[in-house]
């Protein structure tokens, strides 16, 4: 038999229906449904007079625009959302999924969170499934060796009509790291890294696999973090091979299988691995030990430095477009090329997002945190927990106690200050240290400037004022 | 969906690369349960600039937006269709664009022509004072001044926006096979 790669493996043995021209219905295992991009499709189901195919495989919970300040009263009652546009469409999405009977985590659910740490977290997502949302982050669900990527809201509709998509096969494309990562070295700076590397459209059309040691000795916290962000490297999803440790994550998991279904489903998922001399139709390898603990300068995830850098020249830049992209990043950043980073003073702190919102990533900040306090220059720092687990997680272990000591905010779990669809945003031209995923123009705000860091990075940027390297805090 | 054959008028020379979802519509605007009603906020971020396309009357209304590569970057927001197809647009040619954004814009009847970077910055040229023409039947982009590009498109793709076909509706001719699956795989 032909070898084949992962993403070969998985696409095979979904597909439905193999038209002439390429084009496969491929089977969708699992749906993630939020509030901001479903409304139209659940209309275009009842206006077409169409059912939901599979509730059972499909799983709703609102993260996007729900506030991340208290939800319940101290009677137990549910606070009213103040945004009548957010209030509208949570309450379009409880409707909704009562009418067409999808599962759905209540807003004030312990287990409520971001879709993309809920899925991992609740053993819905499993390797060798094919996931999709209503989000491009999706790609997150990859870490575990699922194919799993974002999609408009007719491509809900589309699923949730037919749990199935019509798709042409991507391209493949191997990035390959070997080599142990350095001190202070976290899974965002080795994301930050590729997309660098790759550039903002580098990865389009293309499924990346991640492999080498360097990804084979990372947690699957750290991969849900490299995969989430194939997406701002242009690739719709980015993959990990499942292994033990993927195994040992997922077990007990209420929605993974259990008893004997469980050992069935190791069984076949050892096998979902690339086959030893399948090509890929490119590859890229980054030396681990050459990554350094970094920050975005610009307003594309691909504007990245080492944290010793300097913002660049944009007339260093020999393409015209990325010389005159160069120029308006600065202009909207209000950065001057040859300045330090480590001089750019920040006013606002945030832990969080589908990125960097599980409990590795609030220790690794609360490490950096403890005993300290906030700078005096910071306005706001955040930290939002990815679900109402990590959150419970986390005050077990105290760590609430050493972000609020220091003057961070301890909010409940959502998107928060990732995309500035609630209440939690970046006023115009002030600085954020974000542990999120974009930097775009007006993501956080209208206005707002956004360097992406690690939780580790964003904690020392809390506690100094400044986007500071991480390495001399620890 | 509304057949789309050709499209004929001025064209936005907005050029570009990079341009992200959330420039094109911002995520303030997503708080919204219907489709309609978008466009007005389209492209907030580079309307507040001085001297923009978007500003200049020539092009008001223009059913055609030309951009740099990988246009509709980032989020998966739909929004982002709806917000050009609000605004008028129906067709938009650019060196490359994201696969998620191609998608939507397919799924709204919009049309997203691919053509290399130089012919991009000829269209670019021409657009600031002649109308463009897209045609989905000889897969051409035309100029008044004889220019004639041919662009690639994906059959299927093709063939719907041509015949505004409901991709539910086709999937669901397959619903024999979708149920072959699932009891084959025990899903």
């Amino acid at each position: 038999m032909t070898p084949r790669t992962l993403y070969e493996k998985i696409w095979d043995a979904h597909v439905v229906e193999r038209r002439t021209d390429g084009t496969c219905l491929i089977y969708i295992d699992r749906h993630l449904v939020h509030e901001v991009t479903s409304p139209q499709a659940f209309e275009g189901l009842r206006a077409a007079g169409r059912l939901v195919r599979r509730p059972d495989l499909t799983l709703a919970v609102a993260d996007h625009n729900l506030p991340t300040t208290a939800r319940i009263d101290a009677r137990g009652r549910r606070l009213p959302i103040a945004d009548p546009a957010g209030a509208e469409q949570l309450a379009a999405l409880e409707a909704n999924v009562a009418e067409f009977g999808v599962p759905y985590i209540q807003a004030t659910a312990p287990e409520q969170g971001i879709v993309h740490v809920v899925g991992p977290e609740q053993g819905f997502t499993l390797p060798g499934t094919t996931v999709v949302c209503g989000d491009s982050h999706t790609a997150a669900h990859g870490a575990l060796g699922a194919l799993a990527f974002g999609i408009g809201t007719s491509e809900v509709e589309h699923v949730l009509a037919t749990q199935t998509l019509l798709l042409k096969p991507s391209r493949t494309l191997e990035v390959r790291a070997d080599g142990g990562l350095g001190f202070g070295v976290s899974a965002k700076d080795v994301a930050l890294a590729v997309i660098g590397r790759l550039g903002a459209a580098g990865g389009t059309g293309h499924v990346i696999e991640y492999r080498g040691d360097a990804f084979a000795a990372m947690s699957v916290e750290g991969r849900l973090t490299v995969a989430n962000m194939s997406i701002e490297a242009g690739a719709r999803s980015g993959l990990f091979a499942p292994d033990e440790k993927t195994f040992a994550y997922l077990q007990g998991r209420p929605m993974a299988p259990a008893g004997a279904a469980w050992d069935a489903a190791v069984e076949r998922w050892r096998e979902l691995r690339t086959d030893e001399d399948a090509p890929f139709d490119r590859s890229v390898r980054i030396d681990a030990a050459t990554i350094a603990p970094s920050v975005t300068w610009g307003t594309s995830p691909e504007d990245v430095v080492p944290i010793t850098g300097v913002v660049p020249d944009p007339d260093d830049f020999a393409d015209p477009a990325k010389r005159e992209a160069a120029r308006a990043a600065l202009a909207y950043m209000g950065l001057s090329p040859g300045e330090r980073l480590q001089d750019v003073g920040v006013e606002h702190v945030f832990i969080g997002s589908c990125t960097n919102s599980r409990i590795e990533d609030l220790r690794d900040a609360a490490r950096v945190v403890r005993g300290r306090r906030l700078d005096p220059r910071i306005k706001q720092a955040l930290v939002v927990p990815g679900s109402g687990l990590v959150k419970r997680q986390a005050e077990a272990e105290r760590l609430d106690r050493v972000f609020a000591e220091a003057g961070f905010e301890w909010r409940e779990p959502g998107c928060s200050m990732c995309l500035a669809m609630n209440p939690d945003k970046v006023p115009p031209g002030e600085r954020c240290a974000s542990t999120s995923n974009r930097n775009f123009v007006g993501r956080q705000g209208p206005g707002a400037r956004t360097h992406l860091l690690s939780p580790a990075m964003a904690a020392a940027a809390a506690v100094t004022g400044r986007p500071a390297d991480v390495r001399e805090l620890l | 969906m509304t057949p789309v054959r050709t499209v004929h008028g001025r064209a936005y020379p907005l050029g570009r690369a990079n341009v992200d979802t959330d420039v094109i519509i911002g995520a303030a605007h997503l708080k919204t349960t219907g489709r309609a009603g978008l466009g007005v906020h389209a492209f907030e971020t580079i309307r507040r600039g001085p001297g923009n396309v978007f500003a200049d009357p020539a092009f008001a209304g223009a059913p055609i937006l030309i951009a740099g590569d990988n246009f509709g970057c980032g989020s998966s927001r739909e929004h982002a269709a709806w917000a050009l197809a609000d605004m008028g647009v129906q067709a938009v040619i650019a060196p490359s664009f994201s696969d998620i954004f191609a998608g939507n814009a397919f799924k709204n009847g919009l049309v997203a022509v691919v053509l290399p970077q130089p012919v991009v910055d000829r269209l670019l040229e021409v657009a600031r004072e002649q109308p463009i023409g897209v045609d989905l039947e000889t897969m051409t982009v035309t100029t008044p001044f004889q220019d004639r590009f041919a662009f690639a498109m994906d059959p299927f793709r093709r063939e719907c926006l041509m015949g505004g076909l409901d991709e539910i509706a086709l999937t669901l001719a397959s619903a024999a096979a979708i149920d072959a699956y699932e009891r084959r795989t025990g899903t």
